[in-house]
């Protein structure tokens, strides 16, 4: 049953099957365990993360496509959110014709792109999907009138995912049972499918293709396969993904901005995440990406307090001030890639 | 059963100024092994790149089956019939053995774009990999990576590859080179096994002399990408052009 669930890809370490269920179950439990506005809100964004990294593990892990345009697909999934609960009212109606529209652009606009520039070399279609990116952020932010520039948009989606909603009257372990509840868990389960959905697509006759084609495109042509084809649908496969993980996300903060799903930080976040967490294995998306949003969210306080206990002595405080969050986290992703080439599961699988 | 299931006509192409493959028309029948020979540089692997598809044909025309493939993709030239074996081995190194031969099977079968199935689950595709792997004697090492195997067991799986595919015409480009005595009578065997079956249509590129005179029905003679002699083996290699070409002195001095 779970072998038919993971695909028959086992996380094969039993340290990383560990991991995996340690996140699981704080993720399937976050809002009992870790109880606060604050703390939901991160757990939320993990599971949008692994799922966006996930869908970029798909390329450039498992296809060997660099692309720089995974949060445009991602900003393409949100906005479609917004836009439709904006523009349509608030209904259930409105929330599915926005995810499904934002999944269709985002998997249109993949295979243009894909089309046009992947029959080519593929520093070209990294360079193109930089283009591309760059291009539709600017137009995100110039054409305020519908997508409110950048201030983005508040929205309203439908009362049941909403805190004012309650189906309970009585807290249960000191958590409201309201909307904002079911929101998380409409946003885990969304994730959870779609990770899953992944771990079948890379273990599928199509997956093996995809990485033969990584190895060796020459030869997968020469077997048969219609390398462009394969490269294209699997550019279109993760755009639908990260669309559908930026529809999420959408209806999680019932915002969207520039640069809340739209900018280069994030695509170099994601980067990162799939680095660290190890290309190619799906699992170290998970990873990843719950590494990155914890230290991004609360590696300055860590810091904040680690400056107040060297206070007095010279040069610690300053350098362990929270304002350089951003040099530590550097330094812990070189140290990382330096010392675990292959990522965390990588690194696990090996030292089984 | 002698129709001409692959032809080439006039098929030339040019490196610069070079003329690596130069007018070469012929024909290819059905059950027969043709030996394809000349010096290094002769443009032997070029002539099966040309029929193959990884270059395209400065002028001529390629026809497989009746049916003009000469603008034909390498994968639609594959799903036609025309398979290759590369001179230099040419796998998936991260990949196990049978990963390599099965994506073979799969495309064969056409299963690529199948996404919501896992390829494990495809037992019947995975069986015949193996049955291919028995063929070459690779079973034991069939759950390696091919990056951890011997020279001589790559080499067998780069013949491995070209049987799972079983296209209607198979090229091997000098597909024992580099092995040891004991290891090349398994790829040797399996040739001749290919053209018993006489429904097969070979071209082997091969140095080695006892082997072609064992396997070939005929040769052909490259020189300088020209086409130079084709015929029965006894009378080519009897010939004045074989002598010389492999005494490696050019022909224009022989017709002097
Ligand atoms: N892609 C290429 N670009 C430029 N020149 C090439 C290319 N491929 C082959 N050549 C040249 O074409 C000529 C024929 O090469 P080819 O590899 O076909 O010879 P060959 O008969 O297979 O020789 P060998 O017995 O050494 O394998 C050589 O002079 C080679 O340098
Ligand atoms: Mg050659």
């Amino acid at each position: 049953m779970i072998a038919t669930l993971l695909s028959g890809d086992a996380p094969r370490s039993r340290v990383l099957s560990l991991l995996l269920l340690a996140v699981l179950v704080c993720l399937a439990l976050a809002p009992f365990l870790f109880p606060g506005t604050r703390s939901l809100d991160t757990a939320a964004r993990i599971c949008v993360f692994i799922l966006l990294v996930a869908s970029y593990d798909l390329l450039l892990g498992y296809g060997g496509i660099v692309s720089f345009a995974h949060t445009m697909f991602f900003g393409m999934g949100a906005y479609g959110v917004a836009l439709s609960c904006e523009y349509l009212g608030r209904s259930w109606g409105a929330l599915a014709f926005g995810i499904g529209a934002g999944s269709v652009a985002a998997i249109a606009a993949a295979f243009l792109i894909g089309l046009f520039s992947l029959r080519v070399r593929a520093i070209f279609f990294a360079m193109i999907t930089l283009a591309v990116a760059s291009a539709v952020a600017v137009l995100v932010s110039q054409l305020s009138q519908i997508t409110g520039g950048e201030d983005g948009l508040n929205y309203q989606i439908p009362r049941a995912l909403t805190p004012a909603f309650k189906f309970m009257d009585e807290p249960v372990f000191g958590v409201r049972m309201n909307g904002k509840l079911l929101n998380y868990y409409v946003v885990l389960a969304g994730s959870l499918v779609g990770v899953l959905f992944l771990l079948r697509v890379v273990n599928s006759p199509f997956g093996r293709v995809l990485q033969a084609i990584r190895e060796n495109d020459f030869r997968a042509e020469a077997i048969g396969y219609r390398v462009v084809q394969y490269r294209v649908a699997a550019t279109c496969l993760s755009a639908a993904i990260a669309a559908f993980a930026g529809a999420l996300y959408a209806i999680w903060l019932r915002y969207v901005g520039p640069s809340t799903v739209l900018s280069m930080e994030i695509m170099l976040d994601i980067l990162l995440m799939v680095v660290i967490g190890g290309m190619g294995t799906i699992y170290g998306a998970v990873l990843g990406a719950t590494l990155f949003v914890v230290a991004q969210n609360y590696l300055q306080e860590l810091m904040g307090l680690a400056a107040g206990a060297f206070e007095g002595l010279p040069i610690l405080p300053a350098l362990l001030s929270p304002d350089r969050w951003l040099l530590w986290l550097g330094l812990l992703f070189i140290l990382s890639v330096y010392f675990f080439p292959t990522g965390i599961v990588g690194r696990l699988r090996d030292g089984r | 059963m002698t129709h001409e299931i692959l032809t080439t006509h006039d098929l030339t192409v040019r490196f610069g100024g070079h003329v690596a493959v130069d007018h070469v028309t012929c024909a290819f029948r059905t059950g027969e092994l043709t030996a394809i020979v000349g010096p290094n540089g002769a443009g032997k692997t070029t002539y099966f790149n040309l029929i193959s598809g990884q270059i395209p044909a400065f002028e001529g025309r390629v026809m497989l089956a009746g049916r003009d493939v000469t603008r034909a993709s390498v994968s639609a030239r594959c799903h036609a019939g025309v398979g290759r074996a590369f001179q230099l081995t040419n796998l998936f190194p991260d990949l196990t053995v049978l990963e390599n031969v099965r994506l073979v099977i799969q495309s064969k079968a056409r299963r690529g774009f199948s996404i919501l199935s896992t390829a494990a689950s495809q037992v019947a595709l995975t069986e015949r990999a193996e049955a291919v792997l028995d063929r070459v004697r690779l079973t034991a090492q069939a759950g390696q990576k091919v990056s951890a195997l011997s020279h001589g067991n790559q080499r067998k799986l780069e013949v491995a590859l070209l049987i799972a595919l079983d296209p209607l015409v198979y090229m091997f480009d000098e597909p024992t080179a580099g092995m040891s005595v004991d290891e090349a009578p398994v790829v040797l065997d399996l040739i001749a096994e290919l053209k018993a079956q006489k429904d097969r249509t070979i071209l082997l590129v091969e140095h080695k002399m006892d082997v072609i005179r064992t396997l070939a029905d005929r040769i052909i003679v490259l020189h300088n990408g020209a086409l130079a002699a084709d015929g029965a083996p006894a009378e080519v290699m009897a010939s004045d052009v074989v002598q010389e070409a492999y005494m490696g002195r050019d022909l224009a001095e022989l017709g002097a």
